[in-house]
């Protein structure tokens, strides 16, 4: 995974702007503008979005867009985050597939294993742990993804190894 | 240009790895440069082997030829006898399980993997998807040319109504038919958008496709493009798949140098621009209107229809909206022409379709085979049977949208006319194989959690009724329901496949439905005696005399 930038509000100007750059101001560039953002910073600071707008000042389409627009559109990604969430973050894929092939076993160790509930975050900020939708990797489920390493065939007994390996 | 005659595929999944798969890949590397053979022989990776015992895996192709487990001792004689004398090595191939005696096989590409008859995934596994020199050399961009240089596009439309293929994507909606409408409709510009936002639970055809064999999406684009009279189109790839999306950026940019999309394309006046565009994680997306929504900057949540996509899609212009799967079995039909199309798969249903297996068998993956094979030459040929040799309880088909089917209807041909009458959907070609260990209660209350979960909120009766089917699947799991709950999902179930917005609202309750047409019994035994039959939910685990199997 790319490595995260740590102060994110020095940054965010200059990754606005790299990121229009590379997009375009246009209204289909509007996800994937959130995405660089998403990806550099680990979530979507309310300043970006600002400053996204900024960005884009004249009506597109005859619609204006403001701030709330992008707000409506960052929210609604499970893939985004408007919080800072844990250094590693684990997606846990609790769609039929995989619960039929035995992921009901693996999420509870993952989460003895963590002391975290679906959700969650722990405190000193290592960890996030998600649910997410099937990822399309079924042919090896259960699966789980450690922010872009995708574990397949996991058993319960894999579970320790497998999060020793994240510092 | 090298002339690749040969292809090792080695397995580096995470098994493989922990077994040496990275010392035989340089093996083979080296190997192959001692025998002089590094002009023809290309050595590539692959990581979706499904379960396999033996691992790591090598596959040589073109004979299909499949070497488990190989050690780097065994690298030698592989690479002096296959691929420089030509022989298999029959000693050091995979062990296969046993054929269940009354299945014979397909007639078609020999080799030790079970055979398909492959049209959309000809060449993935094959060719470097990284290649355009190896896809052209596999007949690649020959239908565009023939499209573009001979064809006017109403013959192109007329060609691919001709073989009766239908959308992939669920729907089945003829092609040629949707193509003739944009084609007909005015307005300008018009737009190509290819759904690759691949979501429904168990299906991971689209990925494969892209990531075995990106140029024919690209080159089945261009081609409706030229057809409907369209110069841009958007390939929209969901946010799960980030090397899907790596693969079309790059093809894209091949494609482009090489004068076989963009201005001026095989030098004729046509000119057609691909746009990647990744999603952010949202099934609803792949529902058509939601994913122009979501392409467009916004929440994906699907427009009211009429007016269809065909009239006003892509910021409100007549858009094609396609999948993969169906996209990539039109340069084959424009190649091979739409009789030889025909010929593939039942008469109604024209071609072959890819299925994805997975749940309780033996080999879990993906397979291409002609339409109207049944469940149980799936299960048995493709599955190599039934995991722990356990009964078979019930497939899923077609994702977590589609329905079930009991193991009494495991005979009937999976076309689409066949399902329909059967009362089954093919949907996305997902089949989740479930054996007797699963709880039909546990497994609703999954899917209705998956739907709550999905759910855009835009609609009344599939934002309620998903969290309250939910609720109640989860009340009586527990051991909490009552009898009338059952009531409650028959009226839940019917309002909401009536009365949502969308196809998710409309067939959230489809698998709920099954479930209680054809395992009421079971179901009621949570509710009425209080257990699960299976010992799956959370209360008393008994299992009660009349559900006993000798």
């Amino acid at each position: 995974m790319a490595q995260r930038i740590n102060k994110p509000e020095l940054h965010i100007v200059e990754l606005v702007n790299q990121a229009v750059e590379k997009h375009g101001v246009t209204r289909d560039a509007v996800v994937p503008i959130l995405n660089e953002i998403n990806r550099a910073l680990g979530y979507i600071p309310a300043s970006a979005l600002s400053e996204i707008r900024r960005h884009i000042p004249t009506p597109q389409e005859g619609v204006f867009l403001a701030d709330s627009h992008l707000y409506s559109a960052a929210s609604f990604y499970s893939l985004f985050s408007l919080k800072p969430i844990g250094r590693h973050v684990i997606r846990f894929c609790e769609s039929a597939p995989c619960h039929v092939m035995g992921g009901r076993e693996v999420i509870q160790v993952l989460q003895d294993e963590l002391g975290l509930k679906p959700g969650e975050t722990s405190g000193d900020m290592k960890w996030s742990l998600l649910m997410t939708s099937c990822i399309g990797i079924c042919g090896v489920g259960p699966v789980f993804v450690v922010d872009e390493d995708v574990y397949g065939n996991v058993t319960p007994e894999r579970v320790p190894e497998i999060l020793a390996r994240y510092h | 240009m090298k002339v690749i005659r040969s292809m090792v595929l080695v397995s580096v999944d995470q098994a493989s790895l922990e077994h040496g798969a990275e010392q035989v890949f340089h093996a083979f590397l080296e190997e192959i440069e001692e025998f002089g053979l590094s002009d023809q022989v290309a050595v590539s990776t692959i990581r979706d082997v499904s379960i396999h015992e033996d691992v790591p895996l090598v596959i040589v192709y073109p004979d299909a030829a499949v070497y488990a487990p190989v050690k780097v001792e065994d690298v030698h004689t592989i690479v002096e006898e296959h691929l420089f004398k030509g022989n298999i090595v029959p000693s050091l191939l995979a062990m296969m399980h046993e054929l269940v005696p009354e299945i014979a096989w397909m007639r078609g590409r020999r080799g030790a993997l079970p055979v398909q008859k492959r049209i959309v995934l000809e060449r993935a596994g094959i060719v470097d998807p990284g290649s355009i020199e190896d896809y052209i050399l596999y007949d690649g961009f020959q239908a565009l040319g023939k499209a573009l240089t001979r064809m006017k596009p109403a013959e192109v439309i007329a060609e691919v109504e001709k073989s009766g293929l239908q959308g992939r994507g669920g729907a089945g909606f003829p092609t040629g038919r949707k193509w003739s409408f944009v084609a007909s409709t005015p307005g300008s510009p018009k737009y190509v958008i290819c759904n690759a936002d691949e979501s429904e639970p168990g299906t991971f055809k689209d990925r494969l496709i892209i990531e075995g064999d990106p140029f024919s999406v690209i080159e089945a684009m261009t081609i409706t493009g030229y057809a409907i009279g369209a110069h841009q189109g958007y390939i929209y790839i969901r946010g799960e798949y980030p090397l899907a999306y790596q693969r079309i950026e790059h093809a894209i940019e091949q494609a482009e140098a090489h004068g076989l999309l963009g201005n001026r394309i095989f030098g004729t006046d046509f000119n057609f621009h691909i746009h990647p565009h990744a999603g952010a994680g949202a099934y609803i997306c792949g529902e058509e209107t939601a994913l122009i929504e979501s392409l467009e900057g916004k929440r994906g949540m699907p427009r009211a229809r009429p007016p269809y996509p065909t009239t006003f899609g892509l910021f409100g212009k007549p858009t094609v909206v396609n999948n993969v799967e169906t996209l990539a079995n039109v340069p084959a039909i424009l190649r091979n022409g739409a009789v030889w199309y025909r010929d593939v798969g039942s008469p109604k249903s024209t071609g072959t379709k890819v299925y994805t297996i997975l749940g309780n068998v033996n080999f879990t993956g993906l397979i291409e085979v002609p339409m109207g094979i049944t469940l149980r030459e799936v299960i048995d040929i493709y599955g190599k049977g039934m995991k722990n040799d356990k009964r078979l309880k019930l497939v899923q088909t077609g994702g977590s949208s589609g329905t079930i089917a009991p193991a009494s209807l495991q005979d009937t041909p999976m076309d689409f006319d066949s399902f329909r009458n059967a009362g089954v959907s093919l949907g996305s070609g997902a089949l989740l194989v479930c054996d007797e260990d699963t709880c039909v209660v546990d497994l609703a209350k999954v899917i209705l959690r998956f739907f709550r979960n999905e759910c855009c909120g835009k609609c009344t009766p599939c934002r309620i009724g998903t969290l309250r089917l939910y609720e109640i699947m989860n009340q009586i799991s527990k051991g909490e329901g009552s009898l009338s709950d059952l009531a409650e999902v028959k009226k839940i179930s019917e309002a909401m496949s009536e009365v949502s917005n969308c196809g998710l609202g409309q067939t959230a309750s489809t698998a709920l439905r099954d479930i209680l047409k054809y395992f009421r019994e079971e179901v009621e035994a949570h509710i009425i005696d209080r257990v699960c039959p299976v010992g799956a939910c959370p209360i008393a685990i008994r299992k009660p005399e009349y559900l006993s199997v000798a």
